[in-house]
This record gives structure tokens, sequence and C-alpha cells, in this order.
């Protein structure tokens, strides 16, 4: 496989993660700004979903205000924004483009119809009434790809770098969400009953879909500390960081059992993936939680650098 | 470009409008269908064609950065014995093709004789000179032709263009196949049309065929694509595909120990046989075009020790340059001994002070074509020009004669497109794809039919409007 296939493929996965993440952020924006009368904690929800996108700098170059339908334009479609969905689709696009003799039939054509559909939806300015349709369509369709590389796709080297992607691009979403958020799972503001935080727990929890099987898995008590655990170490949970290493693991043992070898990404993993598995939900507090974050950020990052360089995605 | 008067050849209709054989059948099922399912079936097959991407970028077109190619219902027939004269012609042809460019790397007999003038090899850009005395893998130049076709008459075809560098189109032969089958299976199984889907089975290995010694026991073939923003990158990305070769950029490709490698994720790899879909001018930033990074730095020193096999080689298009064309009935002649079986298209040389004064008194009557343009672009069609572009064209053909050569205003034959109103005749080509190879001459039965859409129109370039069919070569 060439490796400039494999970034291909990477990337691609990696996009329509980042596409699908940013619509669930959007989506919890506007279902908070709307539970909320009052004007300005409405601005500081819409400035946080920009922070965890890391679009906020961005935004301010055009904007001033933090209204919701200008923030849920800005990341949808605006031109000015890179980091826009419509631009994060086009390079998923594009990037299966690149690598369409590497992929299925069926993934390439799901891709296409994928960036055919939004393109015409985010043709023109989203309006409060039917953003819920088009955040829909956005989750659709990212798991229409990610159903038909599941179903269609040979379990190789490509399959692996796909998923590699999916996983490093999931792991870095959910631990900035967290990371936005960290504060409100301080034990220092843990009111016990109080309805604020109620409400941003379960925002948390939604950032990442995951408010039901927490509700389910703990009978309904919210805590912070076992939302925290849940959203960093619970194995079942999908958008864990545990969950996601586990699979990139799986993921590079697969290449390595292909290529006959290891690479320098394999032992960064293993330290990584070693100290998730150790550490507890009170070290975690005990060493800091944002701190622990941000670790675990730049490590991500990291691996995914030795990755590419591993296996050789650019000269 | 207007037909001059409605005498053309229709190929489906004979002068009082009775069906011809080749067309019975289909006519018999076309008039049978229901016309409101035929246009939803006509509306579908855009749909299918934009879900798959088979798209093409039209150069100098921002806003439509990709379009489809409108692909047109009915397709066009030819028969078995039409097909069997095509063959020998094409075959003909080709052969000469490939003498010809030997001999022009080499001993240069055909100057010898007096029968090319010298002078159109000089400064003629589509000389390579890294190729004198160099003889490719096998001994063959051009490993895909594609031949464009004109017909006048029930017997008259002509060759109005040999794409001798790397032709495109032949994805869309394949997929206007596919489509067709899927359409419209029950036509296939009434009709007995000859399978073109065997073209990139071929393809694979006839360039297998050409692989240099120093290949393994199945050589490695790669396609060298310019990248998805050229306009024919879903053709390169389809053919590589269905060959099962590897689609490579320049970036993806050095020289590594005296052999051309491709960077794969464990490391770089050799490669034996390129099927390059870049121009000869951006192939080596070494010895063409130094700050071409569409190409590999050092290939052509690769190619010269013979380690490494171009398909086609770099050198080729001196053999489709306009001006050479229109020597082909001598290039035919003086390297097979036979008369040409496919007749050029009368052409004038402007260069020659006799030709350039007919071609000034009659320029409203003439397509007046640049010697190394292509594409449908630079040309002037003189039934159509207006007075000031005549005009224009006066001057440039005066100023610089040399480039131009021009052709009179062919009534090309029609075959009918499905419209709205029902079957409209419109004017066509036809562009057959030849593989070479040591093992021989290989000619897929069928081919690209370009159509003309607007009616009268005579240019079916796909940049210029045209659209195309499903092209049948019937079994005897």
């Amino acid at each position: 496989m060439l490796g400039r296939a494999a970034n291909g493929v990477y990337w691609m996965a990696r996009y329509l993660e980042r596409a699908e993440n940013t619509a669930r952020l959007i989506d919890v924006g506007f279902h908070l700004a709307l539970t909320r009368g009052n004007r300005a904690s409405q601005e500081e929800e819409w400035k946080s979903v920009l922070t965890t996108t890391g679009q906020g700098a961005g935004y301010l170059v055009n904007h001033g205000e933090y209204t919701g339908v200008q923030v849920f334009n800005y990341l949808l479609r605006e031109k000015d924004n890179p980091g826009s969905v419509l631009q994060m689709i086009e390079h998923a696009r594009t990037n299966a483009r690149v690598v369409r003799t590497s992929i299925t039939n069926e993934v390439w054509e799901a891709t296409n119809e994928t960036w055919m559909l939004l393109r015409d939806l985010l043709s023109r300015p989203v309006r409060e009434t039917n953003l819920g349709e088009v955040l829909a369509a956005i989750r659709r369709q990212a798991m229409l790809v990610r159903g038909a590389m599941e179903g269609s796709m040979l379990r190789n080297d490509v399959f692996n770098f796909a998923r590699i992607g999916t996983f490093i691009e999931r792991a870095d979403s959910t631990a900035r969400i967290l990371d936005v958020k960290y504060y409100v799972l301080l034990p220092s503001v843990a009111w016990v009953g109080s309805n604020l935080d109620n409400v941003q727990w379960d925002t948390l929890l939604r950032s990442v879909a995951g408010n039901r099987a927490y509700s389910w898995l703990n009978a309904g008590n919210m805590d912070p500390r076992g939302i925290a655990r849940f959203l960093i170490l619970d194995r079942r949970f999908p958008r864990s960081l545990v969950f996601c290493y586990e699979k990139i693991r799986s993921n590079m043992a697969g290449l390595a059992m292909q290529y006959g070898g290891e690479t320098q990404a394999h032992q960064l993993l293993r330290d990584a993936g070693a100290a998730l598995h150790q550490i507890t939900i009170e070290e975690v507090f005990e060493k800091g939680l944002h701190e622990f974050l941000r670790e675990f950020i730049g490590k991500n990052t990291q691996i995914g650098g030795a990755i590419a360089a591993d296996y050789r995605f650019i000269e | 470009m207007k037909s001059t008067g409605g005498t053309c050849y229709d190929e489906m209709l004979d002068a009082d409008g009775t069906v011809r054989p080749a067309y019975a059948e289909f006519r018999e099922w076309y008039d049978a269908q229901d016309t409101a399912w035929l246009r939803r079936q006509d509306a579908e097959a855009e749909r299918f064609f934009r879900r798959i991407g088979i798209t093409f970028n039209v150069y100098g077109d921002e806003a439509a950065e990709e379009r489809l190619i409108p692909f047109d219902m009915i397709p066009r027939i030819i028969t078995a014995r039409e097909w069997r004269t095509l063959v020998r012609g094409i075959e003909q042809r080709v052969r000469a093709l490939n003498a010809f460019l030997q001999d022009l790397y080499h001993r240069q007999e055909i100057i010898r004789a007096g029968r090319l003038p010298i002078y159109f090899l000089r400064d003629n850009e589509a000389f390579l000179t890294q190729m004198i005395g160099f003889t490719p893998p096998g001994g063959v130049y051009t490993h895909i032709v594609g031949i464009d076709l004109v017909r006048t008459g029930p017997e008259e075809f002509m060759v109005l263009e040999d794409n001798a560098r790397t032709p495109s189109g032949v994805s869309y032969m394949l997929e206007n196949r596919e489509t067709m089958m899927a359409m419209f299976p029950e036509l296939f199984t009434k009709i007995p049309v000859r399978p073109v889907s065997d073209y990139p089975r071929r393809l694979a290995r006839s360039l297998r065929a050409c692989a240099p010694e120093c290949a393994g026991e199945r050589p490695v073939v790669a396609v060298l694509t310019p990248g998805i923003y050229n306009s024919a990158y879903f053709e390169h990305a389809f053919l590589a595909d269905q060959m099962g070769a590897e689609l490579v950029e320049g970036g993806d490709l050095r020289v590594v120990d005296g052999r051309v490698a491709m960077r794969t994720t464990t490391g770089y790899t050799p490669v034996d046989v390129i099927y390059r879909r870049v121009d000869d001018n951006y192939l080596d930033p070494l010895s063409f075009h130094p700050d071409s990074i569409l190409g590999v730095a050092g290939i052509m020193d690769v190619y010269r020790s013979g380690k490494i096999t171009i398909a086609n080689a770099p050198g080729t298009g001196i053999a489709d340059d306009k001006a050479i064309y229109t020597f082909m009935p001598e290039i035919v002649e003086f390297y097979t001994g036979e008369k040409p079986i496919l007749k050029n298209v009368p052409t004038w040389r402007c260069i020659e002070p006799d030709s350039l004064k007919y071609v000034l008194d009659n320029l409203a009557d003439l397509v007046v074509k640049e010697v190394h343009g292509s594409g449908g672009y630079g040309m002037l069609i003189g039934p159509a020009a207006s007075k000031k572009e005549l005009a224009e064209f006066e001057a440039k053909l005066r100023a610089k004669p040399e480039n131009y050569i021009a052709q009179p205003t062919l009534s090309l034959s029609t075959v009918p497109i499905f419209t709205k109103e029902g079957l409209a005749p419109r004017h066509v080509d036809l562009r057959p794809f030849v593989l070479v190879s040591p093992d021989g001459i290989d000619i897929t039965p069928g081919g690209l039919t370009r159509v003309a859409l607007k009616k009268g129109s005579l240019v079916v370039n796909s940049s210029q409007g045209g659209g195309t069919k499903d092209s049948w070569v019937l079994e005897d």
C-alpha cells in the first residue's frame, strides 16, 4: 500500500469523525441555549462550543457576538472557516478520491453521496427551524460511511489505517470536550442536588452521545466522578478514551501482523495504553483532571504523528 | 460548426427513412417502449453517473469544477463487416506509427528517402532528442493508441486524428456499456453485441508483456496520474482499480538503486511498468521542465538503462502531430509497403504557399487547426465563424502559416440521440482503443462514440459540449 494512500484513508476517516463530532456539539449547544433563558449564559454556551472545536479565535475575526445562528452557521458552512463541517466533508471526499483505488465502491459512493447531500443542504444559511434536520443528516451520513467501511472493506492495512484515523480523532474529541468542561466535574463545585450542575453534567454526556448509556448504567444517579470515570475509563462506552485506545491498539496490531513487525508508534501507543489502563479515577483527580487531559491530548497527537512518520504518509 | 447542407449519411436511417439492417432489432425494441419510461431512464442515467463520480474537469471553468459528460442512451451500432475493415485499417496504421517512431529516433530512412521533409522535425517540441538512438523495452513506442475516425458514407471511414500520446476516454467506453446493461438488460439478450468489459485485463496483459528484463515473474504496473485535479483523474483511478495496479503520483516515486520505486507504508518497492498519464514535458524535471512536480527526477536515466517501461514512450507525440498527420498516407506506404486501408481527411499544409493561398481564398468553408493544439481549442470553423473571427484568423495565418493546417468541412455521419421530442440525428465520431505489445496489436471491439449534442454542430469534444454514446460492434 502506498504511504500516500494510507495518509488518505486515515484523514478521510478523521475528517468524517470530526464532522460528526462537531454536529453533536452544535446540537448540544443549541439544546442548552434553549433551556437557558438568560442571554449571557446562552452566549457562554456557544462560546464554549467554539472553544471545544478550537475555533474560538477564527470566529472572532469576523464576528463580535455569540448568537446561536451566527455560531452554528460559522461552524457548519461559513466560507472563511477552514474548519467548517462543509470543509471537512469536502476534505473527506477529496481524500476518498485520492485513495479511490484502495477503498471499495460502496465506501466511495457513500462518501460522494454524503458530500453531494450536505453541499446541497448547506448551500443556504441554516435557520433554527432546519438546524435539526441538517445535524441529523450529518450524523446519519457519517454513520453510513462507517457502515460501508465495516460491511465492505477487506480487513487489511487500508481498513486498519481508516480505523486508526477514526479513533485517534474520537479520542482527541472526547478529551477536548471533557477539558473545556472539566471545571463542572471538580469536586469543589459538586454541590449535591444543584440543578445547574445536573444540566451541565447532562450536557457533557450528550456531547458524546453518552447520556442514555450513563443513566442506564448508574440508575440515573449523576455524580462528577462517575461521569469522568465513564468518559475516560469505561471500556464499554464507544467514545471513552480507553475504548478508543483499545481499538487503536488492535488496529495497530493488525498492521504489525500484516507487515511483520512493529514501529516506534507501537511503543508509544503501548506506553499510553498502559498508563490509561493502570490509572484510577481517584488518581486522575489527584493529578488534576485538566493536567491529565492536556497530557493525554499531547500524547494522542504525538502518536498520530509517529504513525504518519513510521508508515511514510509523506516523503 | 454547421454541416454544409442536409445530405449527410445517417447510420440508422437510409435516405427514404427506412431503418438500416444494423439498427433493425434495436429500433423494433425502441418503438415498443413507453416514452415516459424512457425519459425516466434517461434522467436516472445522469444520477447514476454523478453518484459513482464519473466526472471530468473543464480547464478554465472554475465554477463547474466537476462536470458530467452527457450520456446519450441510443447506441451507435457498427456491423461485423464494417468492424473487420476498420480493424485491418487500424492495425496497419498502428504498425506504421511504431515503425515510423523507431525510424525517426534511429536512422531516419524516411527523411533520407525524401518522403518527409526534415523541416517537420526541426523545432518540433514533440520530437525528443533524449530518445535518439534508444529503443524502448520490447521495441514498442505506442502501447495505447486512440484512432479518431469519422464517417462520411456507407464505406467511407476516415482518420481524423491519431492519438499516440496518452489517449483518454476509455473509461467512458466501459462505463457507458455498464450503464446500458444496467438500464436495458433485455437489449443485450436480443442483440449480439461484442463485449468490451475485458479491456482493463487486456491492457494489464499488454503492459506486462512490455516489462523490462529486470522485472520479476509478475511485473509491477503503476498508473502515474497528475492527481485529483486533472480532468481525467476519474479514468486514471478507474483503470488502476480495474487492472489491479497502483495509482501513483510523482511524489510517490523516486529513483532508488537504479530503479524507479514507489513509497509504500513499508518502504520503497520497485516498479516495472509505468502507464503514465502525464505529458512528456512533466515526466522528469532533470530532463524536461525543471520545475515539474508531476514527474520523477531521474526517471529518464533509469529508462535509458532499460530498467523501466514507460507507456507510451516519451517522444511518441511526434507521430500524432497535426503536421505529421498530413504525411500519414506516405508513412503507411513507406513502412508497410501497402496502400493505406483507412484514408486521411484531405488536408492542406498552410506552410506550402499554394495551399495557403487556397486556404485563405476559401477560409469561410474550411476548418483550420493549430498544428500543436488539441481538444478543439484554438481552431477556426469557417462556416460558423463571424466576419470578424475570419479576419482575425486570416491575420494569424499570414503571420505564421507553418502553425496551421486546414481541412474541408466534412459532412460527418449522424446517429440519432434521445431528446424530449423523440429521436433526432446528431453528428458523431468514433475512437477505438488499440493496445500494442510484442505479442501483437489488440483492438477492443467498440470504442468511444462522441456526439455533438447541438443540432447541426460538428464539434464532438467533451470540452466543447459534446456527449458520448455506447458503441456496439455486432457479432458475426
